[in-house]
């Protein structure tokens, strides 16, 4: 014993379970496996202790440089925000962390409750009517919305402004390749115009560049060809902005992980995925539902499964098993500690942040803000020295942003070589004065050098 | 286990505020841009939040509260070291430079080849963020592979067995695939003359749980995946029951083209009540090169990055990769736990851990085989199968018995799948129950299959000592109520 330590068997126990069983060792009951495969060595080395383990991540750890030791910008989709202490502390309990997908749902009331919850406030944040327990990210939401509205409208292309975040934009393109689905991009200001023959138009307010963009014509014009419209969206953007539902969205979609959740190099996060009533049916992914037990009480089971993978197999709406329900509880637990309030203040401290600090760069000789409208909590800004070139000179002096290259390269629209500045609550005055400064010294010498 | 929970919104007072974010600055929204819809979230304040968020834990079933034999998800126990190291990668952003992030691909790096190792293929994607999507990752690199060789609009077609998880061919048609299934053999196998008849020129690949969803090793694995490639196929493992092979057999050694481990399986990732996940895939070198963008390089100096000259190069115009399926490295931070759990365990603690599923499983169906009837009555591996038929026909169903097992006070095993078992009771111990409390659950099915046989009327009102008595899913499908709605 002890090899294996969360392992609770003696070597006595070992024995009785043999002896129970009829059997001497292991060895007799894996014999259904081709006898030259079997007991391969493995070869990853020996166990380590919890100390020692702990210290073996911390050296990994420290090779990272965190966010927060820098002056630091990047944003999109995956925002670092503040994160309220009790937010962890609930949503980590080992009651949710550690149970399964409510099948039992007379054992499971705290997690079908909690993701019904977080279902009604994400509805109404978004002001949509339903709203799924959970998709993986932001991304596989956006595909998901593409092919949910292939089925409802048996048209098989997909328009896609080119202002939506490369990330999702790529993953929609990687979908896209199963079923067969045409994805045309183009610049959102050309979606209204492109909607003849798509299954839907698909844009994204606040866009990847933090640019404000008019939802509602761009609904009117997939409703008039026939087609729906999938908005992208963020959540702390809904607080202040006019959300989907009013906007005339059919599905919306998004990243959910500025709502307490880390940043964690990119997941575990929340896919947000909601759509109209009329269109539930086709609805990827879980749902909790409200009813009654024997006794007449009231309680929450999952619910509309006839469109899910273990009941219809091939026939399915999606493949979707596991998902992000602790993401889902998680937000859930910040939107009820923030409340409306909290919300509006978090996303405002962003925008008031973003607009100052543009004002200030954009005084700076020979820079300019270039986003082609108002823009939300984040913007581009746009330099002699090129996108690239000046996010590699800033990451020298300890700030981080991120270039539009990314955004373009793949969009197949050349021409814009800038870099993003997003602002959140924890963007400091001593963030702001460091970017400023290094744009300025830069600005002045214009010795960036054209680093990687 | 405590009673129930009002509502948030029922709990929440206008006014009331937990004051964590305060605004500061101004910030003018353009007029049409503002928000004119209500923005009626409830107001509560931290104490409340607190007490509301213990309160429904406490209504939940979890394996931090006890035995979870859930078949086919591996409800082992999630060790908490793995929880805090993770933590230690919070205030990462996947846009950060390599150059910042070298802890996180040295530990992705090494991942991979510890994956590598343990599944015997020979290269991995850590991107997939669960099983499923991992499957639907896998049967797009299928397509590429196909379509390099000028057969993608020949091999339409997917098999799977009757035995296989619905997401398979949930996967394949969400793939473009059609989807054909083959029976089960009388051994539990895949019917090997059936699955003959199915394959043709047509054919992409074929799907495989293994051990399957019976807990079964399939006995003609090697003959299985032999049949599929004479047809110009690939097999797909599916890695649900990887739990059973750590250094007991490597599905590289069997004819696997490819497979993906359910690291919220296998590698003690916590479930979440439902996810997060992650699902690396692991492809054989003729796969490699449809893999999703971007590749990790270790240079000779031990240092990492992306095998993109410019780390932010559109990866669907390198080679022949399928893109990105999720961007970056996945769900890292899922992927950080696994990896600390195969640090902690080593060589020598993996093979105890399947050894020790292994002895579980089989000491379990030991205990229970004179009384409930096993579906198909082999040497299981990590799990195996029963079917309630004896005692439905007595009246009592598996669904009953679940719920018999709940006024136990244990969670029950996974009812009703595999499909091609009626009355299937799918029991899943794993290595990290001590005896006695695998004893104590096989006593618990004892004494509810001796209620099944002497009073099953008693079954049909079970649970008695949960929270709430047995709840109506014909009605909540029927009439949803899928959110909160204020009280006109």
């Amino acid at each position: 014993m002890g090899r294996n330590p969360y392992s609770p068997h003696t070597d006595e126990d070992r024995r009785e379970m043999l002896a129970t069983i009829g059997t001497r060792n292991i060895d007799e009951l894996i014999t259904a496996i081709p006898a030259d495969a079997r007991r391969p060595r493995i070869g990853i080395g020996p166990g380590l202790s919890e100390l020692e383990v702990q210290r073996h991540l911390e050296g990994l750890a420290a090779l990272n440089v965190r966010a927060g030791d820098t002056a630091f910008f990047i944003g999109g989709p995956i925002q670092r925000r503040y994160i309220p202490a009790a937010v962890p502390v609930l949503a980590l309990r080992g009651e949710f962390l550690t149970a399964y997908t409510p099948y039992q749902p007379e054992v499971s009331q705290g997690t079908l409750q909690a993701v019904f919850e977080y279902q009604s406030l994400m509805a109404e944040l978004l002001a949509m009517d339903v709203v799924n327990s959970s998709m993986y990210d932001g991304g596989s939401a956006v595909a998901e919305a593409a092919f949910m509205a292939v089925r409802l409208t048996g048209r098989k292309k997909v328009v896609v402004a080119t202002e939506v975040d490369f990330t999702y934009r790529r993953t929609l393109r990687t979908y896209a390749r199963g079923p067969e689905i045409e994805i045309v991009e183009v610049p959102s200001a050309q979606l209204a115009a492109s909607a003849a023959g798509a299954a839907c138009l698909i844009a994204q307010h606040p866009d990847a560049f933090g640019t404000l963009v008019d939802v509602r014509a761009i609904a009117d014009a997939a409703h008039a060809a026939g087609g729906l419209c999938v908005q992208v969206t963020e959540p702390h953007a809904c607080a202040l902005l006019e959300p989907p539902g009013a906007l005339g969205a059919d599905i919306a979609v998004g990243e959910g992980q500025p709502l307490g959740i880390t940043m964690s190099y990119g997941g575990p996060h929340l896919g947000i995925f909601a759509c109209r009533e009329a269109l539930v049916r086709q609805m990827p992914g879980r749902i909790a539902g409200q009813t009654l037990d024997a006794n007449g009480t009231r309680g929450f089971v999952n619910t509309l499964q006839t469109r899910e993978q273990h009941i219809r197999r091939e026939k399915a709406t999606s493949n979707i098993c596991t998902n992000e329900a602790l993401a889902g509880i998680t937000a859930a637990v910040y939107m009820s500690l923030l409340g409306p309030a909290g919300l509006r203040a978090a996303a405002r401290s962003g925008v008031a942040r973003a607009h100052a600090l543009a004002a200030r760069l954009a005084a700076i000789p020979g820079c300019a803000i270039a986003n082609d409208g108002p823009f939300f909590d984040r913007f581009t800004l746009r330099t002699r020295l090129g996108g690239w070139a000046l996010r590699s000179a800033l990451l020298d002096r300890r700030v981080q942003v991120e270039a539009t290259a990314a955004h373009y390269l793949d969009g197949k629209r050349a021409g814009r070589d800038d870099v993003i500045i997003q602002c959140t609550e924890l963007t400091s005055d001593g963030d702001a004065d460091a970017l400023v400064d290094a744009v300025s010294a830069l600005m002045r010498t214009g010795a960036a050098a054209m680093a990687s | 286990m405590k009673a129930l929970e009002p509502l948030l919104f029922e709990l929440a007072r206008p006014g009331r505020s937990g004051g964590h974010v305060r605004a500061d600055g101004s910030a003018e929204i353009p007029t049409s841009f503002a928000r004119r819809a209500p923005l009626r979230l409830p107001e509560l304040t931290e104490p409340q939040v607190v007490r509301h968020y213990t309160h429904l834990a406490q209504l939940n079933y979890a394996v931090d509260t006890g035995m979870y034999p859930l078949g086919s998800c591996t409800m082992k126990y999630n060790p908490k070291v793995n929880d805090r190291v993770a933590g230690l990668f919070a205030d990462l952003h996947p846009r950060q430079s390599y150059r910042l992030t070298q802890g996180v691909l040295a530990l992705a790096y090494e991942l991979e080849q510890m994956l590598v190792k343990i599944t015997g293929m020979d290269f991995v994607s850590l991107q997939p963020a669960a099983g499923a999507q991992s499957e639907f990752t896998a049967l797009l690199v299928f397509k590429a592979y196909h379509a390099k060789r000028g057969q993608a609009a020949q091999r339409r077609r997917i098999i799977v067995p009757d035995s296989a998880h619905g997401t398979n061919p949930a996967s394949a048609a969400m793939c473009g695939y059609e989807v054909t299934t083959v029976k089960s053999d009388a051994r539990g196998n895949v019917d090997l003359e059936a699955l003959r008849a199915a394959l043709g020129p047509d054919v992409a690949g074929f799907m495989l749980t293994n051990p399957n969803t019976l807990g079964l090793f399939e006995e003609r694995v090697r003959e299985v995946c032999d049949a599929v490639h004479r047809a110009g196929g690939l097999v797909y493992g599916d890695g649900a029951n990887m739990n059973a092979l750590l250094g007991i057999a490597r599905p590289g050694d069997l004819g696997f083209d490819c497979v993906h481990i359910n690291v919220h399986k296998t590698f003690s990732t916590p479930h979440g009540a439902g996810g997060p996940g992650a699902g690396p895939l692991c492809v054989k070198a003729h796969l490699r090169p449809f893999l999703p963008k971007p590749w990790i390089v270790r240079e000779a100096d031990g240092s990492y990055h992306y095998d993109t000259a410019r780390e932010d190069r559109d990866p669907e115009t390198v080679g022949d990769s399928i893109g990105t399926i999720k961007q970056r490295l996945g769900n890292f931070g899922v992927l950080a736990r696994a990896y600390t759990y195969m640090k902690s365990l080593g060589d020598e603690g993996l093979v105890e851990t399947s050894e020790d599923a292994i002895l579980a499983a089989n000491y379990l169906l030991a205990r229970l085989r004179p009384t409930y009837q096993v579906a198909y009555d082999r040497t299981p591996m990590h799990e195996f199968v029963l079917t309630a038929a004896p005692q439905k026909k007595k009246g009592a169903s598996a669904l009953d018995i679940a719920k018999g097992l709940i006024d136990e006070g244990f969670h029950p095993p996974s009812v009703y799948f595999p499909l091609i078992v009626a009355e299937a009771m799918m029991v899943e111990p794993t290595e990290t129950e001590p005896k006695e409390t695998l004893d104590a659950f096989a006593e618990a099915m004892l004494r509810v299959a001796e209620r099944a046989g002497t009073d099953p009327e008693s079954l049909h009102q079970a649970p008695l000592r949960a929270p709430l008595r047995r709840l109506d899913e014909v009605s909540a499908a029927r009439k949803p109520v899928l959110k909160w709605k204020l009280p006109s």
